[in-house]
C-alpha cells in the first residue's frame, strides 16, 4: 500500500471513529439537558460521575463540549482527506486538546469520584484510538 | 463538484447530529407527572399509614418517592429536610418506599427502615441509612450494618429483625410502591409538591426553595380567600 493510500485510510477510519465518538457524546448530552443524569438507568456510578459538578461548566454540559469537539475531528478528518494542508494541523490540535481533557476526567473519576461512568470510558477510548491513529498517520511529503 | 464535496458530507453530518439530538431530546424530555384528585393526601392524614416530618397538617405536601440505596435520594435528602424546617409550620414531607429491582439491597434497606417505623424510628432509620449509603450498599451483607444501625438508634434489635421479616412490614412497602406505579413514577427520587411533580431541573436547594415557597404562597392565598 503506497503511503498516500494508507494515510487516505487512516483519515476515513478516523472519520468514522469520530462519529462513534459523536453519537456517545449528542447521547451524554441529551442526558445532561433533560436531567435524566438523576435517574441514570439505576447505575449509581454513572450518577455520581454525571451528576458531579465536574460534568458541568457552568449550566453547560461537559458533554456538549465533547460533541463540538468530536464533530471539529470528523470535519478535519474530512477536509484533510480531500488534501486541505490546515486541516491536519487543526485534527492534531484538536485531538491533543480532546487526549489533554480526557486525562483529566479519568483522574476526576478515578480519583475524585471513585466511580466510572461507561459512556465516559467509551469516549476515552474512543480519543485514545483516535490520538494512535494521528500518531500513526505518515509524514506528509515535502 | 469534488470541490465542495468535503463540505457537502460535513454539511450532511451536522444535519444529522442535530436532528439526532433534537429526536433524542423530545424523546427524553420528561412528562411532568400530578396526582390525581382521588389519590391525593387528605388535610388530616392518617399518621399511622404515612412517615411525616414536619407539621401533619401543614397546607403544603411534599411527597417524596425515594430509595434509600439511590445516590440522588441521598444527595436530596438533607435539603428537602432543610426546606420543611425552613418553612416550619407550613410544609410536611411524606415519605414514600419506592426501592428499584436495579438496585441489590434497595428493597431490604426499605424494610429496615419500615421496621424502625414500627418502634417509632423511621425518620432516624431514614436519616441514617441516606448518610451511610455508601457503606453498606457496597457491602456484600449489610445486614451486620443494618442491625448495628439499629442499635444506635436506640431500637430493642431483636424486635427489630423479627418485624423485618414480618408481613406488615413488607405490605408497608408494597403499597408503597404501589401508590408510586398507580402515579406514573419510574424513576427515584420523584417527588411531588401538593400533587405537583417537580421538574428535574428544580431537584436543587434553590429549585426546591422557590417551588414550596410558590406553594406555601398559592396555599396562603387559598386560605385567606376561603376566608
Amino acid at each position: 500500500m503506497s503511503v498516500a493510500r494508507f494515510r487516505t485510510v487512516l483519515y476515513v477510519i478516523v472519520a468514522i471513529v469520530s462519529l462513534a465518538g459523536l453519537a456517545d457524546a449528542i447521547y451524554l448530552t441529551v442526558q445532561g439537558l433533560t436531567g435524566e443524569t438523576l435517574a441514570c438507568g439505576g447505575s449509581p456510578d454513572c450518577f455520581r460521575v454525571l451528576g458531579s459538578q465536574y460534568a458541568r461548566i457552568g449550566r453547560i454540559p461537559v458533554a456538549a463540549i465533547g460533541t463540538v469537539a468530536y464533530f471539529s475531528v470528523f470535519t478535519f478528518a474530512t477536509f484533510a482527506l480531500f488534501g486541505y494542508a490546515r486541516a491536519r494541523l487543526f485534527l492534531a490540535l484538536t485531538i491533543t486538546a480532546m487526549f489533554l481533557a480526557t486525562l483529566w476526567f479519568l483522574y476526576v473519576q478515578a480519583f475524585l469520584l471513585h466511580a466510572f461512568c461507561r459512556y465516559c470510558l467509551f469516549s476515552a477510548a474512543v480519543t485514545f484510538l483516535l490520538a494512535g491513529l494521528v500518531i500513526a498517520l505518515p509524514p506528509r511529503e515535502a | 463538484m469534488k470541490r465542495y464535496l468535503p463540505f457537502i458530507i460535513v454539511a450532511i453530518i451536522a444535519i444529522a447530529a442535530v436532528s439526532a439530538g433534537a429526536i433524542l431530546y423530545r424523546a427524553k424530555l420528561p412528562h411532568l407527572l400530578s396526582i390525581p384528585q382521588d389519590k391525593v393526601i387528605s388535610g388530616s392524614p392518617n399518621t399511622e399509614k404515612m412517615h411525616i416530618r414536619g407539621e401533619p397538617n401543614a397546607p403544603v405536601t411534599v411527597e417524596e418517592f425515594g430509595d434509600f440505596e439511590c445516590p440522588p435520594c441521598s444527595s436530596m435528602a438533607p435539603y428537602l429536610d432543610a426546606r420543611v424546617s425552613e418553612f416550619k409550620p407550613r410544609v410536611r414531607l411524606v415519605f414514600r418506599n419506592f426501592p428499584l429491582p436495579s438496585h441489590k439491597h434497595g428493597r431490604e434497606a426499605a424494610l429496615v427502615a419500615e421496621a424502625a417505623g414500627l418502634q417509632g424510628k423511621f425518620w432516624e432509620m431514614h436519616d441514617v441509612l441516606y448518610r451511610e449509603q455508601a457503606t453498606w450498599s457496597k457491602a456484600d451483607n449489610p445486614h451486620e450494618l443494618f442491625d448495628a444501625y439499629a442499635g444506635t438508634i436506640g431500637l430493642n434489635v431483636a424486635e427489630f429483625n423479627k418485624d423485618m421479616e414480618s408481613e406488615k412490614v413488607k405490605e408497608r412497602v408494597d403499597s408503597d410502591h404501589a401508590r408510586g406505579v398507580s402515579l406514573g413514577v419510574t424513576s427515584t427520587p420523584t417527588v411531588f409538591i401538593n400533587n405537583r411533580e417537580l421538574p428535574s431541573d428544580k431537584r436543587n436547594p434553590e429549585g426546591l426553595h422557590a417551588t414550596i415557597d410558590e406553594a406555601v404562597k398559592t396555599a396562603s392565598q387559598t386560605k385567606g380567600e376561603q376566608k
